[in-house]
């Protein structure tokens, strides 16, 4: 019963994430939301009882990707611009 | 451009203990979940800390391009050597050669649950910190490499 339900918390933070990455304009904020995502995904491998993929993509999702994207953020612009 | 003082302060804190997490994921390879590939990517998280920390000059005079090639080229020699020694012993290619010579990484496996002996499994260690090695190589020059070429206009 308690693993249902904290898999239901984590199931729905993967969701609420996944939508603020669309929602936010400020593509920084979407970068850092793309790490929680990722961050939640690695803790649901680790319920789904896979912490070999867990670490990988703790390593690998949360970290090099986010900091891959900030990166590329610093060398264009911050701000999404609005299609009219 | 540098970020500001505070992340650079908490990348510089941060950095030893994803170092140690990582070599310990490494060293703890073939007892617990994790592997040369997991400990490797933690490490190479900790060094792309610093680079997002820092700007791209500063980091190359403390962390140089050609020493993280060479850290790559030496996982995968290690790796290859210690898959080839093994015909050396008539067997073949990839066979446990360290099971049948010599004390180092040869205790027998305890039967049934046990807290783990680091001093076992043959030669599945050694290619465990050669995959480490040249993982935390490989992916530090490839973010390294995409941060040269970036022109830091924010």
């Amino acid at each position: 019963m308690i693993e249902l339900v904290v898999q239901g918390a984590v199931l729905t933070g993967l969701v609420i994430a996944a939508v603020l990455i669309i929602h936010f304009r400020d593509l920084l904020s979407a970068a850092v939301a793309f790490g929680i995502f990722s961050f939640l995904l690695s803790l649901e491998f680790y319920i789904l009882q896979a912490p070999d993929v867990a670490i990988a993509e703790a390593g690998i999702g949360a970290g090099l990707t986010t900091a891959i994207f900030v990166m590329a953020i610093r060398g264009t612009q911050r701000m999404e611009e609005v299609e009219e | 451009m540098n970020m500001s003082k505070i992340v650079r302060e908490a990348a510089n804190l941060l950095f030893p203990f994803i170092l140690v997490f990582g070599f310990y994921i490494v060293l703890h390879g073939h007892l617990t979940p994790g592997g040369g590939f997991q400990g490797g990517a933690v490490i190479a998280t900790g060094f792309v800390l610093l680079f997002v920390a820092y700007s791209y000059p500063q980091i190359t005079e403390r962390i140089g391009v050609g020493a993280l090639h060479n850290t790559e080229t030496l996982g995968l020699l290690l790796f290859i050597v210690t898959a080839l020694i093994a015909l050396g012993f008539g067997v073949t290619f990839f066979t446990n050669w360290m099971l049948d010579i010599g004390p180092i990484l040869n205790n027998p496996v305890a039967f049934g649950p046990n807290p783990g002996d680091l001093n076992t499994a043959g030669v599945i260690p050694v290619m465990n910190i050669a995959v480490g090695i040249e993982v935390l190589g490989a992916l530090s020059v490839i973010v390294l490499y995409m941060m040269s070429g970036t022109k830091e206009t924010i």
